[in-house]
């Protein structure tokens, strides 16, 4: 079988024995194509990651950090070192933590609602779902304005709250409207191979559906749910075009390094990139060698 | 579980009690959010799309077409852009990412899931960090140009090779052309072309294929006519997740591009936040929204992906 074949000596038998025979450079390369070409695909995808670490320990000529220098460990030693750095980076977190909570929640529950019941209007509702995720984010975020600007202005002000200027709440509200359907996307995923049966089984035993659902339900689509979590997290913390037209004055991390990068890329946007590339990665992998080892342990 | 913990029902059960209710309250609070922060912008968007005015008087609705008819004079040429570049990124990702998509699933053995690691690597660093990274990369005087111009000397003289894309100044440049533009688009949206094309490619029954081949299909015919087919979904999700947003990208082409490859975010952007034109802003995102809606659905056509999805 074709994909128990292992990546580097990928060739398969007819293309050996077609080797033997005929020889020359094409037989050699002919099953190897593939291979290499997703390497150097791969080495594409590594290539500006590779250059964002290691031009954070660069030490620029000028205000600029384009052009390699010397090696220097001033952008580690001081991460936050440029005005309005910490904050922005504060903000970026704060606003992660508090979209991904809301978002999971009322996004669970949602998907909860979805595969659970069913109910008139549940295929345009899923079908509602979906928008958000196909719309351009240069479009809600520019729709998201213009709510929140008619919010201050004649004839809705004065009769629902005003968000304009924008700062942080709106920030906030605009990151959970667009985590929420990719949050539903990934537990109703979870919950769609759910064996119904535990959950019987629970009620037989004299369980209510409350404690059904803390004591099995729950834990089981757990996984799913640190699944959702991490995913709107992370859109959240790199979330740009959206938040750049509900920020107003406020900065998150992205809307700081695109708002100085006109007039100089210090070396601590380097660093604080590779300080979040570290964690997500290290993040990721403890996530799945603890799905893993708790899959053989089940 | 231990009998202690679960305690028998009294009275009225939850079911009982919320009924029918249920699935409604579990509903609410997202389709709040998502009616207040997604349904009514859209609307407020193009009441102000029709209206005339300005931030300090306010806007009155006055289904004037005028905003429109802007969006369509003005900013025919970004609107041009967009369509070029982010179709040509859409090709570029389709080309890549297709070979590397079949190659982890039929090819990845026990590497596939470091494959596909590396693969959403780039999403754990910042999108904006990224792109600053390949403006690093291919600067006139960055790791891939200085070496050629300084060390070999080559490339100082006007090279006609790429037309007059990549000359800027009299000498060759790749910063601040359409090619640095697409490559950037290329680049970041690869991975979600890469990923639905995987998902695809992984469900089709290698037996397939293998029946084909029985049948005196060649290597060629059997992909052409078993594997190709089947991976059209896949084809299709991956080219409209790269669309979508290379459509509406306007970063790549702020700091990759020069002002004459600006794309329709780049003037959406700058009409709504900087110069505060909420009715052409408004219709700018409202004519590259159905223009996605129109390419969406041309696209599926000629692909033929309803029948396959079903």
């Amino acid at each position: 079988m074709a994909d128990a074949t292992a990546l580097p000596q990928a060739a398969a038998p007819s293309a050996d024995a077609a080797r033997k025979r005929s020889g020359g450079f094409w037989h050699w390369l002919q099953p190897r194509i593939l291979p290499i070409f997703t390497t150097l695909a791969i080495v594409y995808l590594m290539i500006p990651i590779a250059v964002m670490i290691v031009f954070s320990f660069n030490k620029p000529a000028g205000k600029f950090n384009y052009i390699w220098n010397q090696f220097s460990l001033d952008g580690w030693a001081h991460p936050f070192d440029w005005p309005g750095l910490g904050d922005a980076v504060r903000m970026s977190l704060t606003v992660a933590v508090l979209s991904t909570l809301i978002a999971t929640i009322i996004g669970t529950m949602m998907g909860l609602a979805l595969t659970r019941y069913s109910f008139r209007g549940r295929g345009a509702l899923n079908g509602v779902i979906f928008l958000p995720m196909a719309t351009p984010e240069i479009v809600m975020g520019a729709s998201l304005l213009t709510l929140f600007v008619a919010t201050a202005l004649p004839p809705l002000a004065g009769s629902v709250p005003t968000l304009y200027p924008t700062g942080f709440l709106t920030i906030l509200i605009a990151h959970v409207m667009f985590n929420i359907s990719y949050v539903v996307v990934t537990v109703k995923a979870r919950l769609a191979g759910f064996d119904r049966r535990l959950e019987e089984a629970a009620m037989d035993l004299g369980a209510n559906e409350i404690s059904t659902f803390w004591r099995v339900t729950f834990p089981l689509i757990f996984p799913g749910i640190m699944a959702a979590a991490l995913l709107a997290f992370s859109l959240s913390i790199d979330d740009f075009v959206i938040t750049n037209f509900v920020s107003g004055t406020t900065n998150t991390f992205p809307i700081w390094v695109y708002s100085i990068q006109r007039n100089a890329l210090p070396v601590q946007i380097n660093v604080i990139g590779s300080i979040i590339f570290i964690g997500a990665v290290l993040l990721v992998g403890a996530t799945t060698l603890r799905s893993g080892r708790a899959a053989r342990i089940r | 579980m231990t009998a202690a913990t679960a305690t028998a029902p009294t009275g009225p059960t939850f079911r009982a009690r919320f009924g029918r209710a249920v699935p409604y309250l579990l509903l609410a609070p997202g389709l709040l959010w998502l009616v207040i922060f997604y349904v009514i912008p859209a609307v407020q968007m193009f009441t102000y799309s029709v209206s005339t005015g300005s931030l300090e008087t306010g806007f009155t609705m006055t289904f004037s077409g005028d905003a429109y008819a802007t969006a369509i004079n003005q900013f025919g040429r970004q609107f041009t852009n967009s369509l070029l570049y982010g179709g040509l990124a859409t090709v570029f990702t389709l080309a890549i990412g297709f070979p590397v998509a079949y190659t982890i699933a039929f090819r990845g053995g026990r590497y596939k899931n470091l494959i596909l690691f590396l693969v959403i690597a780039p999403f754990f660093t910042s999108f904006l960090i990224r792109t600053i990274s390949w403006k690093i990369l291919l600067g006139d005087e960055g790791p891939l140009l200085a070496p050629l111009r300084h060390g070999f000397g080559l490339i100082d003289a006007n090279i006609p090779l790429l037309g007059h894309a990549g000359i800027i100044d009299g000498r060759f440049s790749i910063l601040n052309t359409p090619i640095a533009q697409v490559a950037g688009l290329t680049y970041n949206f690869l991975p979600f072309m890469i990923l639905p094309l995987y998902v695809a490619l992984e469900k089709i029954d290698i037996r397939l294929i293998e029946a084909a081949e029985d049948l005196y299909a060649n290597r060629a015919a059997a992909f052409r006519r078993v594997t190709l087919p089947l991976a059209l979904p896949g084809v299709f999700a991956g080219s409209l997740l790269t669309f979508i947003p290379a459509m509406g990208d306007y970063i790549n082409a702020e700091l990759l591009g020069n002002p004459s490859t600006r794309m329709i975010g780049n003037v959406i952007q700058n009409r709504l936040l900087l110069q505060n034109d909420y009715p052409v802003g408004s219709a700018l995102s409202f004519i590259l929204m159905a223009g996605i809606l129109v390419a969406v659905a041309v696209y599926a056509r000629l692909l033929g992906t309803e029948q396959l999805t079903g």
